[in-house]
């Protein structure tokens, strides 16, 4: 059902960084792990809409820059005692190309 | 298969541990509690509210037996523990239940004490330790009358009290001529004494009881003087032992108390103990603080991490009668090789005494207003020298003035609608909630869960006002050295000299030898971290790792609320010429900046820009030859300056060359936070140099050198380091500074708190009194300047680290 699209690859994005692809409906942020793991999530932190591309990356974490909330990139839930939740994005990788899906995981009210 | 882990005792400090285990290894045990009492847990020290009528039972409950359930917690309970078989590693219980264990934890607390005094055993006598105390003493006071409290120390005052609250004529029975003598000295007890006497209380004082008499139950207590009075109830709250009992009787090593190491291990290796009943270097606890301290150490060695060392507690007390303020903690009577600086004033009801030997303090007792006590604690914990602030230092520090907050709010008395933390909107009523309804403990907690005192911290003392007031008791239960952050149980001290000493030149070398609980840290420590590095390693560009910047000085700009940035070019000593104004002016039209405004620091910002036109907007304003004014960094910010002697008849010195010459020094230097100087071309100071980090009033003789100035949160007036008398001088002092500041501070210290923790005598000694030290000092911050002075404007602007600011796909079709 997704159409995956290739957005770059690993080398594109630092390590524990992200870089923006700038969609119709929002922002999405593609983090890139220590371990290079890649993620993908919406580019709006759900405590104040903060962008969390410009945030700093941690495990699988990124902290949001604006009021350091801290939000899981895998699930896109935000660390306890905080609460809330961005939308995730589909990724996978094929050799070294990133492809990303448009069509948000399900799971995160907050689609 | 899970190991086995069995708790004896339901209590506070055995609970604690628990929950500190299931925080970091929640699946390794299996876990089993016994508890004597039939409840779940719940917190002792607010056993005295209730009794006066403030808390009901469920209001203090920590852990109902959902809790228990919910967490796979077998809980045993009504059941005491009689015997532990060590060989066979079992344990048995009064009705014969028994367990296994792979791990044992022993958390029996502490017994009251009862004195053996004829009649001791009467019905009618009764100890103040658990709620089956609290409820006969409720259910005495329906219908009896006279009650006596034999014990004139804290809980027995507690107990006196909340027994008036309930009705009863209460008199208290000290052997002492003074009350709580081990906390307080004579002038603060015959304060305690009065007001408790103006609420009705009444005192025998220095009265030695013979025996307890009556027929079958309390009738009379009678003293040896041979003078008694009526009793319908005895509470005997003389103090309280630590409950070793089971472990002596299986042969552990016990003392005064159970006697543990530094990881809480007993002398049988499988077998630990925190809480009350621990004896640990010599000292036994009846406190709380300390029993928090022992359980995240235990949990962190029972989840076999192998790490954290207790090392015992300093530990200070407060009195929970509402009403009564005071606090008292470390040595507060003084010997002879002390001083005493006190404070009293009779009519108001204040009293502050604080013990001092050789400038640091070893004591306070306080009463009447006791909001700064855990400024004195925190002084008395650290070893801070007063020296600088000595003759002020009784008037506190008067947190309660800082921005935002008013001046004379006491918290108790605040509504619930009342703003505490100005910076995130956070209410009193936001904060009680959160503690009891969340079971929050410690400042750290609070600031988690509501983010009150989080951001600029100035409400710090407030929260922690409220924390003691909700949940009772003293609960800065923060160690004596504050680790970095969560990832390391180094502090800021021990990681710069690891990275100095150990030659550490990247952040995760320093992780690895430091040995981080994370693989990569956290946006605190790395930030840190790369700040250390980059100021220990100035030459060595590989140092300096861009990730683990925050983001405004990843960008070199700062982001705003919306996720826009702002561009400030700087304008030296805030001085600047038509062809920059009309660069900025081109900009701001091309560009379509919707705010364009003049900053704190003399310069002009232009806000609401996207990230991506930031190189394209830095070309336009370096072809005006103009450069960034780092008005995002932890680095120099602004030379603030007033036209000095060229315009102003009043002007000493040419003030305005001297700013723009410290900028021209100083521009591009990182530091721990942000720096701000001024100068002032005369004693009027329209320049405010002396709010500043480094503050210069041009005198007629020459120039007065300020420092540790602080116009934010707090403000703080400079301190007057020394007067100098040539430009040249200026120059070499204000480079010794920095770098002494940027070699010493923690990260994220502005010079203001910096100065207060090390003392201004100390900033003499290395740049006044040693002309070397100052020379060296100013060399190291030229030599580490030859590699920061390096507009990072221009270089983007060309092209460097184009990744940052642009797109890596657009999807906008």
């Amino acid at each position: 059902m997704s159409d995956w699209i290739e957005i770059g690859t690993l080398n594109d994005i630092p390590k524990l960084g992200a870089r923006v692809v700038t969609a119709k409906e929002n922002d999405i942020a593609v983090f890139r792990t220590a371990e290079d793991k890649i993620f993908a999530v919406k580019d709006e932190c759900p405590h104040k809409q903060g962008p969390l591309s410009q945030g700093i990356v941690h495990g699988n974490k990124v902290a949001c820059p604006l009021h350091d909330w801290k939000i899981q990139l895998d699930s896109g839930v935000a660390v306890a005692p905080d609460e809330g939740c961005t939308a995730t994005y589909p990724i996978k990788m094929e050799g070294d190309k990133i492809m990303l899906s448009l069509v948000p995981n399900e799971g995160c009210p907050n689609n | 298969m899970k190991e086995k882990l069995v708790v004896i005792g339901n209590g506070m400090a055995g609970m604690r541990t628990v929950e500190e285990l299931l925080k970091i290894a929640p699946d390794l045990y299996e876990i089993t509690v016994f508890g004597e009492e039939p409840y779940g847990n719940y917190n002792r020290i607010m056993l005295s509210p209730v009794l006066a009528g403030e808390k009901t039972i469920d209001e203090i409950m920590l852990n109902d037996l959902q809790w228990y359930d919910d967490n796979n917690i077998k809980l045993e309970k009504g059941k005491k523990i009689v015997d532990i078989d060590r060989k066979a590693r079992t344990v048995t219980a009064d009705d014969g239940t028994t367990a296994e264990y792979d791990r044992l934890l022993i958390a029996t607390g502490s017994k009251p004490f009862i004195i053996p005094l004829p009649g001791h055993d009467l019905p009618g006598v009764i100890a103040f330790r658990d709620i089956a105390d609290v409820d006969k003493m409720l259910d005495a006071a329906q219908n009896k009358k006279n009650a006596i409290v034999i014990g004139g120390g804290l809980l027995g005052l507690e107990a006196a009290n909340g027994l008036m609250q309930q009705g009863m004529n209460v008199k208290v029975v000290h052997i002492m001529d003074t009350l709580m003598e081990r906390q307080l000295d004579e002038p603060a007890a015959k304060m305690l004494r009065k007001s408790l006497e103006e609420r009705g209380m009444q005192f025998l004082m220095g009265a030695q009881t013979e025996s307890i008499q009556g027929d079958g139950k309390v009738e009379k207590v009678c003293f040896k003087d041979g003078s008694s009075v009526d009793a319908d109830i005895v509470v005997m709250a003389v103090g309280i032992r630590p409950n070793i009992e089971l472990a002596e009787k299986v042969g552990i090593h016990c003392e005064r108390g159970i006697v543990v190491n530094d990881t809480m291990q007993t002398f049988d290796p499988r077998v630990y103990s925190v809480g009350e009943c621990v004896q640990h270097r010599n000292e036994t606890y009846g406190l709380v603080a300390p029993l928090f301290e022992m359980g995240k150490v235990c949990a962190n060695h029972l989840a076999q991490y192998g790490i954290g060392r207790y090392e015992g507690s300093v530990t200070s007390t407060k009195l929970k009668v509402t009403g009564i303020d005071l606090f008292s903690a470390g040595n507060f009577t003084g010997d002879e090789n002390t001083e005493s600086l006190v404070f009293q004033d009779a009519a108001q009801g204040v009293y502050r005494k604080l013990i001092v030997q050789d400038n640091k303090i070893k004591g306070t007792v306080m009463y009447g207003d006791t909001i700064d006590g855990t400024w004195y604690f925190d002084l008395m914990r650290d070893g801070t020298d007063i020296t600088d602030f000595r003759s002020t230092i009784l008037f506190g520090q008067a947190h309660l003035g800082d921005s935002g907050h008013g001046d004379d709010n006491r918290v108790v008395a605040m509504s619930d609608s009342a703003e505490i933390c100005g910076c995130n909107g956070v209410c009193k009523g936001d904060i009680v909630n959160a503690i009891t309804e969340k079971k929050l403990f410690t400042l750290d907690d609070v600031r988690a869960h509501t983010k009150a005192s989080s951001s600029c911290g100035s409400c710090t003392a407030l929260v922690e006002a409220l924390i003691a007031h909700t949940v009772g008791g003293d609960y800065s239960v923060a160690p004596h050295l504050k680790p970095m952050c969560q990832c390391t149980e180094h502090t800021h001290d021990e990681i710069r000299k690891a990275i100095r000493d150990n030659e550490l030149k990247s952040i995760p070398a320093a992780q690895k030898f430091l040995e981080w609980k994370t693989p990569d840290g956290c946006p605190k420590c790395r930030t840190a971290m790369n700040y250390y590095m980059v100021c220990q390693w100035p030459d060595l560009h590989s140092a300096d790792d861009s990730q683990s910047r925050f983001i405004n000085e990843r960008a070199h700009a700062n982001i705003q609320k919306d996720g826009t940035y702002s561009v400030i070019p700087r304008m030296w000593g805030g001085g600047t010429t038509p062809t920059e104004l009309r660069a900025i002016a081109d900009v701001a039209d091309k560009f379509k900046v919707k705010t364009v405004h003049v900053t704190g620091g003399q310069r002009i910002g232009l806000y609401g820009l996207k990230k991506d036109e930031l190189p394209v907007i830095w070309k336009d304003l370096n072809d005006a030859g103009m450069v960034s004014g780092h008005a995002y960094g932890k680095a120099l910010r602004t030379v603030k300056t007033c036209v000095g002697k060229e315009w102003c008849r009043f002007g000493t010195q040419d003030s305005t060359h001297m700013g723009i010459e410290l900028e021209k020094l100083s521009w591009g230097s990182w530091m721990p936070h942000k720096f701000k100087m001024a100068a002032s071309g005369c004693p009027r100071n329209c320049a405010e140099a002396t709010i500043k980090d480094f503050g210069v009033v041009c005198v007629d003789s020459g120039y007065e050198l300020h420092v540790g100035g602080n116009g934010g949160i707090k403000v703080r007036a400079t301190d007057f380091l020394c007067a100098v008398t040539t430009e040249e001088e200026v120059l070499e002092y204000s480079a010794a500074y920095m770098q002494l500041y940027r070699e010493e501070a923690h990260y994220l210290e502005r010079t203001a708190p910096w100065i207060e923790r090390v003392g201004l005598t100390h900033i003499k000694d290395n740049i006044v009194d040693n002309a070397e030290n100052r020379k060296a000092l100013a060399e190291r911050f030229i030599y580490s300047q030859k590699f920061m002075q390096d507009d990072p404007w221009e270089a983007r602007a060309k092209g460097a680290e184009q990744h940052e600011f642009t797109a890596i796909k657009q999807l906008n079709a």
